[in-house]
């Protein structure tokens, strides 16, 4: 992409002497790159404690009745499941982590534009777990809404609500001030020649995943403010019994959170745009096509959230609206699985293990987005709402495209990141264990739905016991997957073996300084003159 | 990549002449609700913000003197916030 490939002579951004020693050199560094790995660190812990409620409730339902929890447990469980992995993990994840680390270093700049708001959106987003994850040790025993906090019942329940719903409030902020970096570090401090056409595909998913977080994230705020008002003065914005309407809070809270579905999905699809020609040695195909679906889904993205709410009460023109929205915005996402298939096609493919994550994305990607025209169509969608058929969609639209392009671009971007190579043997044993495991998980749930098991239920009926077992069965594969993944992970970030500058070939700027960066990045700021995959 | 810089100084009789006009309009706006519009009270009073802020945009935030791509991204944000607000009223008025 540039000429010349930079030397660089200072000491590494790990290795550097600052004003502050030991943790203070990490939770007080405004360097962008150390801030990425503070979210990748916080990110990495509350991912553990929620796969690990995901995997007690999975164990929970092995059998009908009462396994090893009684209801009220399992509500709690599967709200703050949902509220650490939406708020804390999957929205704020690959834009906090990836998006801060390697942002500047692909457009060729030496931080964000404001680092001090960056190092500010970190402590937000700390400040509003804690808060959040407060709600589970003192007050009136955990919330047990759900991570939608659906009016009336999210103020009607005796349960501790107000520090959940403040907490996720607070990390609106945090999510808003990455937005803001974000957008401004690409408008002000692209590398000289770095045209908006010669800019990689994953700064173009953050571009346009950060509008979304600028644009949407206020409107959730105001509402989740509405809803602690709602509770402590009784105004009468969604209670029935003071005049108010509960559907318009599902307006409202749909309104951010379905566009919030972009801000997980977006920079997943950047990342395999980043990850599919790396390895396929050959210029993407349709990188203008990408460019463009990028910026329809996220502007038609908000325009679809009515698909939520079908079984609400709404009136018939607001359903058809919607239903007809929501299968205009398969049309980009399909054009992007269709220019990543059509790279792949006779290419002099390198198998690793980046590219083996970026193909089970695709695979369980196009089940998650192929179940969601299901659930679009509005007569479908009447049978289906509410039963284990959505949780199946939805687990392979967000853990399948974000979870698994996050770990796509761990691998990826690990050498650069740690300056090490992992062991390559036990990161595709580590895959094909999840792989195997996430598919046994939520599978049978699309059967289970079909025949009308209902989500958010601890107990079920006799006839929905076999594929239960076999679901419960993936989820315990699933989490040995992901320990032999992350183990390996951690384990070669002391141990692994040195890693290249450059060691998968890749043609974006961050591979043409040294790995890992220096405290600047690079030595001299690169001149770009070439396109972004440029392979010919 | 975008480098260049350009100031602008606005007159402080600009400035002044634009707070008169805020102040004069969020009196109106307080003063409508003393006659009855009937439906269109909400209407005429988010119409005096809707000019509120198209003010506060243009002169003190300085948009009327900035490039013009910064003026068509920030009416594109209230164009998207129109079309919400009007797919939320296909629910509410067809109910």
């Amino acid at each position: 992409m540039s000429d010349t490939v930079i030397q660089n002579h200072e000491p590494n951004y790990l290795e550097y002497k600052g004003r502050y020693k030991g943790i203070f050199a990490w939770i007080f560094s405004t360097d962008h790159k150390r801030i990425g790995l503070l979210y990748l660190y916080s990110m990495l812990v509350l991912f553990s404690v929620a796969a690990i409620l995901g995997l007690l409730m999975k164990i929970e339902l092995i059998a009908p009745g009462k396994t090893i929890m009684d209801a009220q447990t399992y509500n709690s469980f599967f709200t703050l499941h949902g509220i650490t992995m939406i708020f804390l993990i999957v929205v704020p994840g690959l834009p906090a982590v990836f998006g801060n680390f390697f942002l500047p270093l692909m457009i060729g700049a030496k931080d964000v534009a404001f680092p001090k708001l960056n190092l500010l959106s970190w402590w937000i987003y700390i400040l509003g777990a804690a808060v959040a994850l407060s709600s589970q040790f003192f007050g009136d025993g955990p919330p047990d809404t759900g991570w939608t906090f659906y009016a009336p019942y999210s103020f009607r329940t005796g349960t501790n609500m107000l520090p959940a719903v403040t907490g996720a409030f607070i990390l609106g902020f945090s999510s808003i001030a990455t937005g803001i970096n974000f957008i401004v570090t690409i408008h002000r401090m692209r590398a000289p020649g770095m045209t908006w056409m010669k800019m990689p595909l994953f700064p173009w998913a953050l571009y346009s995943t950060s509008w979304i977080q600028v644009l949407a994230t206020p409107i959730v705020g105001v509402t989740l403010l509405m809803i602690v008002l709602e509770r402590t003065m009784q105004i009468g914005f969604f209670d029935p019994a003071l005049g108010g309407d509960p559907i318009l809070y599902q307006h409202l809270f749909w309104i951010y959170s379905h566009p919030a579905v972009y801000i997980m999905i977006l920079p997943a699809m950047g990342v395999i745009s980043e990850i599919i020609p790396t390895f396929a040695r050959k210029t993407i195909f349709g990188y203008k096509a990408i460019v463009v679906s990028t910026l329809a889904i996220a502007f038609v993205g908000y325009f679809v959230w009515g698909h939520h709410m079908f079984t609400s009460g709404m009136s018939g023109t607001a359903l058809y609206t919607f239903s007809i929205l929501t299968f205009l915005v398969a049309i980009p996402s399909a054009i992007k699985i269709f220019n990543w298939v059509a790279t792949l096609h006779k290419a002099s493919i390198d198998i690793q293990t980046p590219f083996l994550w970026a193909l089970c994305f695709l695979f369980v990607f196009m089940i998650g987005g192929l179940s969601g025209m299901v659930l679009g169509a509005l007569s479908a969608n009447v049978h289906l709402h509410d039963t284990a058929f959505v949780v199946a969609h939805f687990h392979f639209i967000v853990f399948g495209g974000t979870g698994y392009a996050f770990f796509g671009a761990l691998h990826y971007w690990y050498p650069k990141m740690f300056g090490r190579m992992y062991d390559k043997g036990w990161a595709n044993i580590g895959l094909a264990v999840f792989f195997t495991g996430f598919n046994t998980l939520y599978l049978p749930m699309f059967y289970l739905g079909m025949i009308g098991m209902p989500r958010r239920y601890y107990d079920y009926v006799e006839e929905f016991h076999g594929p239960n077992i076999v679901s419960s069965f993936g989820a315990m594969l699933m989490i040995s997957g992901l320990v032999i993944i992350i183990t390996n992970l951690v384990r070669s970030a002391r141990k692994g073996e040195i890693a290249e500058a450059d060691p998968w070939k890749g043609k974006t700027l961050e591979w043409t300084t040294a790995s890992p960066p220096t405290l600047e990045n690079f030595d001299e700021i690169p001149i770009v003159t070439k396109l972004p995959y440029d392979y010919e | 990549m975008e480098k260049e810089q350009h100031t602008h100084i606005v007159k402080y009789k600009t400035y002044i002449f634009v707070l008169i006009a805020l102040l004069f309009m969020t009196f109106a706006s307080v003063a409508i609700t003393s006659i009855n519009l009937g439906p269109y009270t909400v209407s005429a009073a988010l119409l005096l913000a809707s000019i509120k802020s198209i003010l506060v945009l243009l002169i003190f935030m300085h948009l009327k003197f900035d490039k013009k791509f910064y003026g068509i991204m920030a009416a594109s944000v209230f164009l998207l916030l129109a079309c919400v607000i009007f797919i939320t009223f296909l629910d509410y008025l067809y109910r």
